[in-house]
């Protein structure tokens, strides 16, 4: 095992797999000569080249759809979006043609593609730079949508993803570059759609993917100085969803806390809670609880935006709720 | 009421319809037949719509015929051809057979989209044709997308962008043209401009008529003439394709025609005259064609045989698709995701 930070991890997914198979290229704004605007793709320019790691103009739908277009004719593209706020202006090329045109020419052509970068709020971004966008990506059919929460998951993800015949929605948490973590030595994929228990548990499940494991640990930590053990689950992919391991879990704890950092309409925690409530009906103690993001643009003032994001105390206090301690 | 095409032209280069040297009178025969077959594929697919054989949006190209052949037969096979919703004649011309599309209208699996794509999304990957798609603008960057993998490939291929001058206001199609010429992408953009976006006339819609014009901010070499004659249209894409081919660089071509029909079935066009329209089919490009097979001195008696034989085609082809059967529901989820 090794220690590296989460920006490291991905960039030795992409220096890996960019030397593993010449189909696959990097592309987006920043990505060769500045490094990366997250440092993500540092050295790759320099190893790969320009005809490998190609910097854009600012003109996300212009390169999403090149990606769409590369990947129909046979190229393994990853698209980088500075963050996934400016995914945005490309929606149309995202919904409409990444996702439908393997469906729209009868199974003719398929999308090997990966749209990756950083997702959520940081620190005092505002509204337009602070946003949770796998609820909207997770909605389309034809999407997947991948999020670690660790070094290690965020390079065998990754890796996994850029084999993929599907187009990728990969998000990765913007305060999450920095963290360290251990990594196995050598090379290694972790499979999509399998989540993985973070911390094992037996009063109460708390699911929660990307920088929302770190709350559910913090959470599950603060518990346990109190005797309650919680169980974390991170489904970290979110859609094909492990429906199995999280209902699993759920039905030996009998309660179930979900934490997600984008707004609670239509979330992503909505559909979890509805298919725990299904499955896991006769099992509950307590209705499954959502701790979300506030359902509202994100404020620029610090202290008003991190009562938006959900932490640790408010999901220790959740999980009191669901054992009726409070 | 809008400029007429006359007027839209006036001041563009059109060297009058004539025989290049070159043109022998097998292709001439094979440019007849293909618009021929669209023209009368497209009629099949109007009485058809009538019927209600199938339903959705049906949006004809009759009049414009004389683009799609000629554009094409500039090209080679394994060139990557890629549309709008109004891209039955591309696809008939990149060699999709009447039986697929006529087909895939009907709804049917034995449509080249298994039905699952219908009018506006012809598809077919074995020839390269890289499909019709319903937002306009939207498929300009996945042209360039296309064209960029042919530069990363060194595989001498030129991509093909088909759109009308509907999509020259949408953002897509400025970004798609930055990156193509940013990148020197072998890719030709062919703008058919019909003079009306859906109901809107031109001068309702762009401040510059010209939309060749616009190659100008983007430093991309530009062509804009007359599209009636199958010929000229041909060889003036040949030249775009050879640039694309040979010096890596794009063009922007604007072409000029006319459709005779409303932008889809359920438009009356009320927003054009009948003079307009009359005037505009006394040049129909498909008898321009069939007076260039008399100016070459084919026999009258081989002509008739190339109408006869589109005839049986398009008759076969509608047979053939109320034949086929549906693709059953329960295969239908296998095409949103590869496993």
């Amino acid at each position: 095992m090794r220690t590296v930070a989460f920006r490291e991890a991905l960039n030795e997914a992409l220096s890996e797999e960019m030397e593993r198979d010449d189909r696959i290229f990097l592309m987006g704004e920043e990505v060769g000569h500045y490094n990366g605007a997250y440092k993500v793709s540092k050295g790759l320019m320099d190893k790969f080249g320009e005809r490998r790691v190609v910097d854009t103009p600012i003109a996300e739908t212009g390169f999403v759809g090149v990606g769409i277009g590369a990947a129909m004719v046979g190229l393994r593209p990853v698209i980088e979006l500075m963050t996934w706020n400016f995914s945005l202006v490309a929606a149309d090329q995202l919904i409409n043609n990444a996702a439908k045109i393997r469906q729209m020419s009868g199974g003719q052509f398929t999308l090997p593609v990966v749209f990756r970068g950083p997702g959520g709020s940081a620190h005092m971004l505002a509204a337009q730079h602070s946003q949770s966008t796998e609820a909207i990506w997770a909605h389309i059919p034809g999407l997947k949508v991948v999020m670690p929460a660790n070094p290690k998951d965020a390079k065998g993800l990754l890796k996994s993803a850029i084999r993929d015949d599907n187009p990728i929605v990969f998000i990765e948490g913007e305060v999450l570059y920095a963290d360290q973590g251990e990594i196995p030595d050598g090379e290694y994929t972790i499979p999509l759609g399998v989540a993985e228990v973070k911390r094992p548990g037996k009063d109460v499940t708390i699911i929660g993917w990307s920088k929302m494991v770190k709350v559910a640990l913090a959470a599950a930590e603060a518990l346990a100085a109190e005797g309650i053990e919680a169980e974390v689950v991170d489904p970290r992919t979110i859609r094909p969803l492990d429906e199995d391991l999280i209902v699993e879990s759920v039905k030996k704890t009998g309660r179930c806390l979900i934490l997600e950092e984008g707004w609670p309409f239509n979330g992503v925690g909505a559909e979890i809670a509805y298919r725990v409530g299904k499955r896991c009906f006769d099992d509950l103690d307590a209705p499954v609880e959502r701790l979300t993001g506030a359902d509202m643009p994100m404020p620029y003032n610090h202290h008003l935006e991190q009562l938006c994001i959900p932490d640790a105390p408010r999901a220790v206090a959740a999980v009191k709720k669901l054992l009726y301690l409070e | 009421m809008g400029a007429s095409e006359q007027e839209v032209l006036a001041g563009t280069k059109s060297g009058a319809p004539g025989l290049p040297a070159q043109t022998d009178a097998a292709q001439l025969k094979t440019y007849y037949h293909q618009m021929l077959a669209i023209r009368r594929l497209e009629e099949a697919l109007a009485k058809a719509y009538a019927l209600r054989k199938f339903g959705g949006f049906l949006h004809l190209y009759i009049g414009q015929e004389a683009v799609a052949v000629g554009a094409l037969a500039a090209l080679k096979p394994e060139d990557y051809v890629i549309a709008t919703y109004r891209e039955h004649a591309h696809a008939y011309a990149k060699g999709m057979s009447a039986r697929a599309i006529m087909a895939e209208l009907f709804g049917k699996e034995t449509g080249c989209s298994k039905g699952l794509g219908g009018s506006m999304h012809l598809f077919d990957a074995s020839k390269n044709f890289l499909g019709g798609y319903g937002i306009v603008g939207g498929h300009a960057p996945i042209a360039a997308g296309t064209a960029f993998a042919s530069k990363y490939r060194q595989d001498g291929r030129v991509t093909l962008c088909f759109f009308g001058d509907g999509s020259v206001a949408q953002g897509a199609f400025h970004e798609a043209v930055t990156l193509a010429t940013l990148w020197r992408l072998p890719i030709v953009f062919i703008c058919e401009n019909n003079l009306y976006s859906m109901g809107t006339p031109l001068y309702r819609s762009m401040s510059v008529a010209d939309v060749s014009q616009k190659a100008l901010a983007y430093g991309m070499a530009r062509d804009r003439f007359d599209g009636h004659d199958v010929l000229r249209v041909r060889d003036r894409v040949a030249e775009a394709v050879r640039r694309a081919r040979n010096e890596s660089m794009p063009t922007l071509i604007e072409i000029i025609t006319y459709r005779f029909r409303g932008h889809s079935m359920s438009d009356a066009g009320l927003y054009r005259t009948k003079e307009e329209v009359e005037e505009s089919k006394k040049r129909d490009p498909i008898a321009a064609g069939r007076d260039l097979l008399v100016k070459a001195k084919v026999d009258e008696k081989e002509i008739v045989e190339i109408e006869e034989k589109v005839r049986l085609e398009i008759e076969d082809a509608v047979q053939f698709a109320e034949d086929s059967g549906e693709l059953p529901f329960e295969k239908l989820s296998e095409f949103t995701y590869k496993e």
